[in-house]
């Protein structure tokens, strides 16, 4: 798609966002634009919404009454941010019952991450320090966002999620400083989590190449994005005595991290719910939903 | 499109601090005021982040946001004002300018 062949309008608003302009919610825009933005952001709900189940599952078995009451507040976090989200979405056309039909009949995404089991406490740790870490990469690009109400509620959506960051490597620092049973698990949890942690940030189209960019939907392509948290995180993980399994793992001269290729066909089959605990998950939320509905009934009638 | 039948929706107007503008942060989508207020609080107020919030249904929000100056009004501006070449003509008339 070339801009002159774009109607004088889009091309307009084209160079609006690529200078640095902001859209509002009433403002005009193209459908394009607006269906991209849309399907992206309801991803982003989606995952934050599903994201919470591994974590949820943990809420009962964390090991004191400390860190059941820290990871109650992660999850209160990022269910308030599929809440946000969603209003996002529904602003751009799409109430979020309809985006809950199509996440729970499989005709949406959600994060390959998600589609994971969470088998010890060391996973726990590792997701909430180490996948955080690769969302929030992704997510501080979403601060210049051309959609400026998406923008606005990233910003808190990223001060949030620096808490967890926190807390995950927390939970991971008590086990590392352990028994070596306890460091064990740390190790093994990495192990489990590394191959989709590198498949994370999606497959390494060019910038110029990727419309989310040219619209200035997303500021940072994937791979920039990976490099950013290879870059931030490898030595934090090396530095506590942990390994990274991967043998072409290594930092170049010019700053460049190469790494064995990650497996895109495990991610397009993984997102498209055929993960290992995709459709448990997905029956999960069918159920809840389910159980929940009279609520949202009785909670309208009432202020009706 | 405001007001659905899943609720109405209240934009957000968060104050960080006394004494500090109010800025919108985000909207809720509920069924009235008294559930508006709840989902705020929760959404912008459990981490003591905010000093108070404002609700306002989106519907009376009145938004202007054309303003035309067909008559280059710029003498109401301070960069319709460019005294560098008079300042120094003064200055020097007055004796008064460092070389």
């Amino acid at each position: 798609m070339e801009a002159e062949q774009l109607d004088a309008r889009t091309a307009e608003f084209l160079a609006y966002v690529q200078d640095g302009g902001l859209v509002e919610v009433h403002d005009w825009m193209p459908d394009e634009y607006r269906a991209r933005l849309r399907k992206f952001v309801e991803m982003h709900a989606n995952s934050e919404l599903m994201g919470v189940l591994p974590e949820r599952d943990w809420i009962l078995r964390a090991p004191t009454l400390q860190r059941k009451l820290a990871l109650t507040a992660k999850i209160q976090d990022e269910v308030g941010h599929a809440q946000l989200l969603y209003r996002v979405v529904a602003d751009l056309g799409k109430p979020r019952s309809a985006c809950f039909d199509d996440l729970l009949a499989g005709r949406s995404k959600f994060h390959n991450v998600f589609h994971y089991p969470t088998r010890t406490w060391g996973d726990v740790g590792v997701i909430a320090w180490l996948v955080d870490a690769a969302a929030i990469v992704s997510q501080k690009a979403l601060l210049k966002c051309s959609y400026a109400p998406y923008a606005r509620i990233m910003k808190k959506i990223c001060w949030e999620e620096s808490f967890h960051i926190l807390h995950g490597r927390d939970v991971v620092l008590a086990l590392v400083t352990g028994t070596p049973a306890q460091f064990e698990l740390v190790q093994e949890a990495l192990d489990r989590w590394w191959a989709p942690l590198m498949q994370f940030h999606g497959t390494p189209i060019p910038a110029d190449d990727d419309p989310m960019v040219r619209w200035r939907i997303k500021s940072q392509g994937n791979e920039a994005a990976r490099q950013e948290f290879l870059d931030g995180y490898v030595p934090q993980i090396l530095e506590l005595g942990l390994e990274l399994h991967d043998s072409k793992l290594r930092k170049r001269d010019d700053g460049v991290w190469e790494y064995t290729e990650p497996d895109w066909d495990e991610l397009m089959s993984v997102v498209s719910g055929h993960g290992p605990a995709s459709q448990e998950r997905l029956d999960f939320r069918r159920r809840s939903r389910a159980e929940i509905e009279w609520i949202g009934q009785t909670v309208l009638a009432e202020a009706a | 499109m405001n007001t659905t039948p899943a609720g109405t929706v209240f934009e957000v107007f968060r104050q960080e601090r006394k004494g500090q503008p109010f800025q919108h942060a985000g909207s809720v989508l509920a069924p009235d005021l008294r559930f508006a207020e709840i989902y705020a609080r929760e959404q912008y107020g459990r981490r003591q982040e905010s000093n108070a919030l404002w609700l306002v249904q989106r519907d009376a929000i009145d938004e202007v946001s054309d303003f035309p100056d067909e008559f280059d009004l710029k003498y109401r501006r301070v960069d319709g004002y460019s005294i560098k070449a008079r300042l120094k003509e003064a200055r020097e008339r007055a004796g008064t300018h460092e070389s």
